[in-house]
């Protein structure tokens, strides 16, 4: 009978088929110890080879190319112990030194791999021992939190990194043609079986084509869906809020372009309160999401479900409490305008990344929304380079929109936004030292968190970090979006998550029907 | 008379650019956070957009910024064009400027207060300014056929001086062209326009134009749910129809 029963799912399930799904725009790399964006992430994930993967489901470690691993109790190394007989999809053997030369590569400064940033620590580089050719330790001069999950992140690559370099996870990339297409096959040397026999990832820039072609059957799956096209996709789903954010800040940091007295606007908290009270998130939601997306509450979605400060409720629009803030702060409505105690009236500049429909929407709704409490907002659509020079180089800006596409599950991870001197320190980069008593209190609390290996620990000290912006508003949250996703009903064995590669996560277990 | 029509029709709709603020329903700007995405209704001829805006107030003053500026600096660029048809080595080396990096300058030169409405009439300058080219290539090639024939060489052997020659014997000629240019100008400013957006040029919102309300076809699914949004390409189309029937 449990013959029968597989040959019943044998004849409906094929092995050897192929997965579609697209794109927008070509990836920038194939290496994967240098990717810096989305497409070139996704492809990074499918043709991965790492010691160990974060179960997204679970979120449990589980082991991949190492067979298993062991922590120190002291909680500053790690030892890896790795499968016999691994190869890269070319056929050369995979063992502890290729791992070790990973290692060194992506710490290399000279390389300036964004992966050995995360793999470093405040105290300095690990050490890294090759004990036996399955066996490797990885050793921090201070104890390293989740120090397993690192290495979900790092792909083991081969000596000789190619264009198109020989992979060591379940798909190796076959054929790449620019603006077309990247066709994954299946790595037969890899130490598992996937389902599927190849994937094809057409590069498609417009979101309406895609839907359009997978309404046809032509794409098996769409891993994340635009809101207005939700409606059109029948069997489109959505796995409730994702881990992205939308915010507005105001360019704190000292600028020839800013005026001093709009500075002492934006660095004022209360200043910053009002405008976060006085814009309705839930019209943001319901118009410009259509109903898929959910108010903030802070820095963290509350999809991360541990890490997430539940004590937090969703901002809400509150007219009243607004007004108090800005009497408090001196501001005054005259005829309609607001002015400052100085006389200036309150008007300012947002800028955000131009083609983003959601965003210059969002702009549109706060900008009606100031408008009614007297402040004139004007709306600056920039291309994305000029956008991101201006505020992390010249600071030549007042107050921008953007969105945070979280990949991490883990946002202690996310130091370089929160500590003053990092570099995406939104709202004043690579502060000198902490301008504020509340920015000094979140310095100390990223350190601590950075080497406490107690996870409830650093659960305490995010809370607190959570519960400080909502406070300071440095950086006003508006909406979660909610990740949509389309799957085609021949698509199996799919668990969407929120967090990327959402549908993809669990690749070697997709099959077709 | 179907000039005449097309002039009324013209005068129609230029008049109602004019009067925007006394025949427009609504306030362009005014949202109408119950009723986004509406279709046709008594209270919205023409629906609502995504931000529950009236449409039809939106067109009204769209035709305003766009029925003016959009022909103006066609004219700007058709008559730089006749003033410097001449040179053609100038000419040569405009066409091949990668004019989008003059706009990405401009727009960091700009302070970022700047008002929508001096942003628009500083975006329709530069497009007449910058555009002047390829209509003077044309030119170029038509006083250079013109210089070849019969009648002019006749003109010049009776002693007729240059600048009557020009504007009595040239000019007929290249008035057809010019006026083609024209009309070829008008919509490619239009949507150029809407496209200059994406480098923070052209009309910030909410002041609504005929290229940030044509952009809105991108979206096929706009157009299914409310037949309305193709509004602006026929006023569009209906304008440029006129335009060909009024040329002399």
């Amino acid at each position: 009978m449990k013959r029968l029963a597989l040959l019943l799912a044998l004849s409906t399930t094929a092995f050897g088929a192929e997965l579609r799904f697209s794109i927008s725009a070509d990836p920038k790399t194939f290496d994967p110890l240098h990717v810096l964006d989305d497409h070139s992430e996704t492809i990074r994930y499918l043709t991965a080879g790492v010691l160990v993967r974060i179960n997204r489901v679970t979120e449990k470690v589980e082991p991949q190319l190492a067979e298993s691993f062991k922590l120190s109790p002291d909680g500053r190394a790690i030892t890896f112990h790795l499968r016999p007989n691994l190869k890269f999809s070319d056929g050369t053997p995979l063992n502890a030194n290729d791992v070790a030369r990973t290692m060194k590569t992506a710490l290399d400064p000279k390389q300036a791999s964004p992966k050995g940033d995360t793999l470093r620590s405040e105290k300095g580089d690990p050490e890294v021992q090759v004990t036996s050719p399955l066996d490797i330790t990885i050793r921090y001069p201070a104890p390293k939190p989740d120090i397993e999950r690192l290495f979900d992140a790092l792909s083991i690559v081969p000596a000789k990194i190619e264009k198109i370099p020989a992979s060591a996870g379940p798909f190796y990339v076959a054929d790449y043609k620019s603006g077309e297409y990247v066709r994954l096959a299946r790595n037969p040397n890899y130490f598992m079986r996937p389902a599927l026999d190849s994937i094809r990832i057409d590069i498609q820039p417009n979101h309406d084509i895609e839907v359009t072609r997978f309404l046809r059957g032509e794409l098996d799956l769409i891993n994340q869906v635009d809101p207005t096209n939700f409606d059109r996709i029948p069997g489109a789903r959505s796995f409730g809020p994702s881990l992205d954010s939308e915010f507005l800040w105001f360019n704190q940091a000292p600028s020839a372009t800013v005026p001093a007295w709009k500075r002492k606007w934006f660095t004022s908290t209360a200043f910053r309160q009002a405008i976060s009270e006085s814009i309705h998130r839930d019209d943001i939601a319901r118009i410009v999401y259509r109903g898929h997306a959910h108010p903030a509450a802070g820095p963290v979605s509350p999809a991360n479900k541990f890490w997430f400060n539940a004590a937090l409720k969703p901002l809400a629009f509150d007219a009243q409490s607004a007004s108090k803030a800005l009497a408090s702060d001196g501001f005054k409505l005259d005829h309609g305008v607001l002015k400052d105690r100085d006389g200036h009236a309150v008007e300012f500049s947002i800028i955000t990344n131009a083609g983003n429909r959601t965003r210059e929407a969002m702009a549109a709704i706060i900008q009606d929304d100031l408008s009614k409490i007297g402040i004139k907002v004007n709306i600056v659509t920039l291309d994305f380079d000029s956008l991101i020079e201006r505020i992390a180089k010249t600071a030549q800006y007042e107050a921008c929109l953007l969105g945070f596409t979280s990949v991490e599950i883990n946002p202690t991870e996310q130091m370089n936004v929160w500590l003053s001197t990092g570099a995406n320190h939104a709202w004043w980069p690579r502060e000198k030292t902490p301008a504020t008593p509340w920015e000094a209190r979140i310095d100390q609390l990223e350190i601590a968190m950075a080497s406490d290996p107690s996870r409830a620990m650093r659960k305490k000290a995010l809370d607190e970090l959570q519960r400080i912006v909502v406070e300071q508003a440095p950086i006003i949250y508006l909406v979660n979006p909610d990740y949509l996703a389309a799957i085609s009903p021949r698509v199996h064995g799919a668990q969407p998550v929120a967090s990327p590669p959402q549908i993809l996560w669990n690749v070697e277990s997709l099959r077709l029907e | 008379m179907k000039q005449k029509i097309a002039i009324a029709i013209l005068a129609l709709v230029a008049l109602c650019a004019l009067l925007a603020p006394v025949i427009a329903p609504y306030d362009y700007s005014r949202q109408f956070r119950d009723t986004p995405h509406a279709t046709a209704s008594s209270q919205f001829l023409m629906g609502t957009d995504d931000l529950g805006r009236d449409r039809l107030s939106r067109l009204i003053y769209a035709t305003r910024v766009s029925i003016l500026l959009a022909p103006a600096a066609a004219l700007v660029s058709v008559m730089l064009a006749l003033l410097l048809s001449g040179f053609t080595s100038l000419t040569t080396l405009c066409l091949s400027l990668p004019w989008i990096f003059l706009f990405i300058i401009l727009r960091a030169l700009m302070p970022l207060n700047t008002r929508p409405l001096e942003s628009i009439l500083l975006t329709f300058a530069l497009m007449g300014v910058a555009g002047w080219a390829w209509p003077a290539r044309i030119f170029g090639a038509s006083i250079e056929q013109m210089k070849q024939s019969g009648w002019l060489l006749q003109a010049r052997a009776s002693g007729i001086g240059s600048r009557r020659i020009a504007l009595v014997h040239v000019w007929p000629h290249l008035r057809a062209i010019a006026w083609a240019q024209l009309r070829v100008l008008v919509p490619a400013y239009i949507l150029s326009e809407a496209s200059l957006g994406l480098i923070g040029l052209g009309v910030a919102e909410p002041l609504p134009s005929w290229g940030n309300l044509l952009a809105e076809l991108q979206r096929p699914e706009a157009v299914h749910s409310n037949p309305w949004v193709l509004a602006p390409l026929g006023l569009l189309m209906i304008v440029m129809i006129c335009l060909e029937q009024v040329a002399p």
